[in-house]
């Protein structure tokens, strides 16, 4: 048995824009053409693209694998290359041992037939036996939380019973290999937790996964190594935590150009001891320190600093601090030496600090740093969420904070 | 050659999908519906009726009383012959009406196509027995050349699925192919020897021939109603168009595959 699960080596797809064919008298040359020439490698005709340039990498056996990226980076166009639904304009694609892809949960249901029978059917599009369907038959509407709904036609099931059901079909497919592409989001928050750790223990296992997902922290907790895609082509590989920070750059960057001068420049993020840093627990202090430099009397203008959460941008605070606290003493255009201080009250996460200038009198906006900054939070007590409110327990006992008792359930 | 067994053994794996994606089809036709099996045999009922006004007529003109095996041999090609043309008009429309399953999901695609000719012919015996019926009450008998039908029926099966291969992945890349089968298969009786027989139109009966279906369905006539061998000239033009036209269409479809999610 060799020791790589999949490779893929120097891999080129394009993809047409538009409509395929015109007419017919466009068709009949072409369809000769593709039946016969195997040399459809070419370069690219009219309205065609690149979807993939030049992709290689290599998967170990065992390993997590996650591929993040903008919409349209490729990331899925990747996962249909790998599971054979799409194939190669160039290069070469190896993969070795049964593939499973839990592209789209529930994409073979079909709505008149109950639950039980969906199963069934589910199970062998996925490539399942039918004994081997039979015997995990328990397990998989137990995972499901489907209960009594099984004899029901899923036409009538709600869109989180559906999805559940699909996905628990396709997590029990027991692959050498699994492909996951966004499935994570389907259900409630409960279920969200129960599908990663399903895929925590499938890849614990020994299975490889390869992990697409917009859930930074969900690729940071799963996977051991991550490619960063961007308009198809590779811009970073390596430990998630590097690569993620990369993507964060590039997608809420708008532009390096504002990372060096501007109104607002030298953005450091610094902890309690001063020391640069990137991860903090919660409820730790943090110290922002930048640079304002403005056009106008510096008290004209009002610093708005934002909090939003990585995976779903979710903004979680946005104040407005009025500047004139910081330049006390000029009372002209300049250039000041600022710092804002704040607890960081979140749980597990990622978080991105955006901050924006705005000035008064003329009711506009000077500058929007979207990447002023960025952080995560490490903890384990929580199961989801977002505000770290420091919760103690008291009892009979003295207090102790919460963080403490929570951890060994 | 070896890329076409490949491609016939993966088939071969993936079998119990082959047998999963026709019992869904079959499943889903029956369930909520208030006819329940009576729908398998409807269409060659209505076929038989179809054929009796046809054959009534032409005895009326003709002089010739209609007898009980112009019964039984209309009866027993309405049978195969709704069986073609329900796997064909199914199998063209099979992977259109799961795209789903071809952008998302990988196996071999010739699944499709195939399990909808297995759903027909499900139907189709469920028929039989009806038509079995009619043929021991018309005293059709049997004889020793009912040994061929079983070659017979085999040929119409594997010619059913070329076809359904064929305009399956056709009609994948334009949409038009649907209607287009439509109205063959609406037109095609008449052009098929169903109601009548080849041998009625004398020395222009090589013509209705010509279509392999034609032949098969003269063939079964011969052996179960008439008793006697088959012409083995049109019998071997028939199975030639069967096998060859079952391993061109799967060149063709496994040549095309590659593009299918891309096009669909």
């Amino acid at each position: 048995m060799t020791e790589i699960a999949l490779e893929f080596d120097s891999v080129w797809k394009k993809f047409k824009k538009g409509e395929v064919f015109d007419s017919l008298r466009d068709l009949i040359p072409a369809l000769a053409k593709s039946l016969f020439s195997r040399n459809n490698k070419g370069e690219l005709q009219k309205r065609e693209f690149w979807a993939l340039q030049d992709i290689s990498f290599q998967v170990r056996r065992g390993e997590a694998f996650g591929i993040i990226g903008a919409n349209g980076a490729g990331k899925s166009t990747i996962l249909k290359l790998l599971s054979k639904i799409l194939r190669p304009n160039r290069g070469r694609i190896t993969t070795h041992g049964r593939l499973s892809a839990l592209i789209e949960v529930g994409a073979g249901f079909h709505p008149d037939l109950t639950g039980r029978e969906n199963v069934y059917l589910n199970g062998a599009i996925l490539g399942m036996k039918r004994q081997e369907i039979s015997r995990k038959f328990d397990e998989i509407v137990e995972f499901a939380g489907i209960g009594d709904f099984i004899d029901t036609p899923v036409k009538r099931y709600s869109s989180g019973m559906y999805a559940r059901l699909g996905f628990a079909v396709a997590a029990h497919v027991d692959p050498e290999v699994l492909l996951v592409d966004e499935v994570l989001s389907v259900g409630d928050m409960q279920f969200q937790e129960k599908c990663l750790e399903r895929m925590l223990r499938i890849a614990r296992e020994g299975t490889t996964v390869i992990f697409v997902s917009h859930n930074l922290q969900a690729v940071q907790m799963l996977c051991g190594r991550t490619l960063l895609l961007r308009a198809g082509r590779i811009t970073a590989l390596g430990p998630p935590r590097d690569v993620i920070a990369q993507y964060v750059q590039t997608i809420q960057g708008g532009g390096r150009a504002s990372v060096s001068g501007g109104p607002i420049g030298e953005v450091r993020l610094e902890n309690e001891s001063g020391a640069i840093a990137d991860v903090f627990a919660p409820g730790d202090p943090a110290l922002l320190k930048f640079t304002v430099e403005v056009p106008a009397p510096i008290e004209e203008y009002v610093l708005a600093f934002i909090v939003q959460r990585l995976s779903d941008g979710q903004p979680l605070c946005d104040y407005n601090l009025r500047l004139e606290e910081v330049g006390q003493c000029s009372k002209r255009a300049g250039r000041v030496q600022s710092a804002l201080r704040f607890n960081v009250n979140l749980l597990r996460g990622a978080y991105g600090i955006l901050l924006n200038l705005y000035h008064c009198p003329t009711s506009s906006f000077l500058v929007h740093r979207q990447n002023a900054g960025f952080f995560s939070v490490n903890e384990t007590t929580s199961y989801g969420g977002i505000a770290h409110l420091n919760p103690t327990l008291e009892g009979e006992g003295r207090p102790r904070p919460a963080t403490e008792g929570f951890g060994d359930k | 050659m070896s890329r076409m067994r490949e491609s016939i053994s993966e088939v071969y794996q993936y079998r119990d999908l082959l047998f999963m994606l026709a019992w869904r089809d079959i499943k889903a036709r029956y369930k909520q519906s208030v006819m329940g099996f009576f729908w398998a045999i409807l269409m060659p009922l209505l076929i038989v009726g179809a054929g009796l006004l046809v054959r009534f007529a032409f005895s009326m003109n003709s002089g010739h009383s209609m007898n009980f095996a112009d019964v039984a041999s209309i009866a027993l090609k309405s049978l195969p012959w709704a069986f073609f043309v329900s796997a064909i008009k199914f199998g063209t429309n099979s992977m259109v009406a799961n795209p789903n399953l071809v952008t998302k999901i990988y196996f071999p695609r010739e699944v499709f196509p195939l399990a909808a000719v297995l759903a027909s012919l499900f139907d189709a015996t469920i028929a039989s027995t009806v038509v079995i019926l009619l043929l021991v009450l018309a005293k059709v008998g049997v004889s020793i050349y009912l040994l061929w039908l079983p070659v017979l029926l085999l040929l119409t099966v594997l010619l059913t699925a070329a076809l359904a291969m064929f305009l399956s992945c056709a009609n994948l890349f334009f949409r038009d192919v649907k209607y287009l089968v439509d109205v063959f298969l609406t037109f095609g009786i008449l052009f098929t020897p169903v109601f009548y027989e080849a041998r009625m139109v004398g020395k222009w009966a090589p013509l209705l021939l010509i279509n392999p279906i034609g032949a098969l369905l003269e063939a079964m006539n011969d052996v179960v109603v008439h008793h006697q061998a088959p012409s083995y000239s049109w019998l071997a033009y028939a199975a030639c168009w069967a096998v060859l036209g079952l391993l061109t269409s799967w060149w063709i479809f496994d040549r095309a595959e590659a593009s299918f999610a891309e096009n669909i």
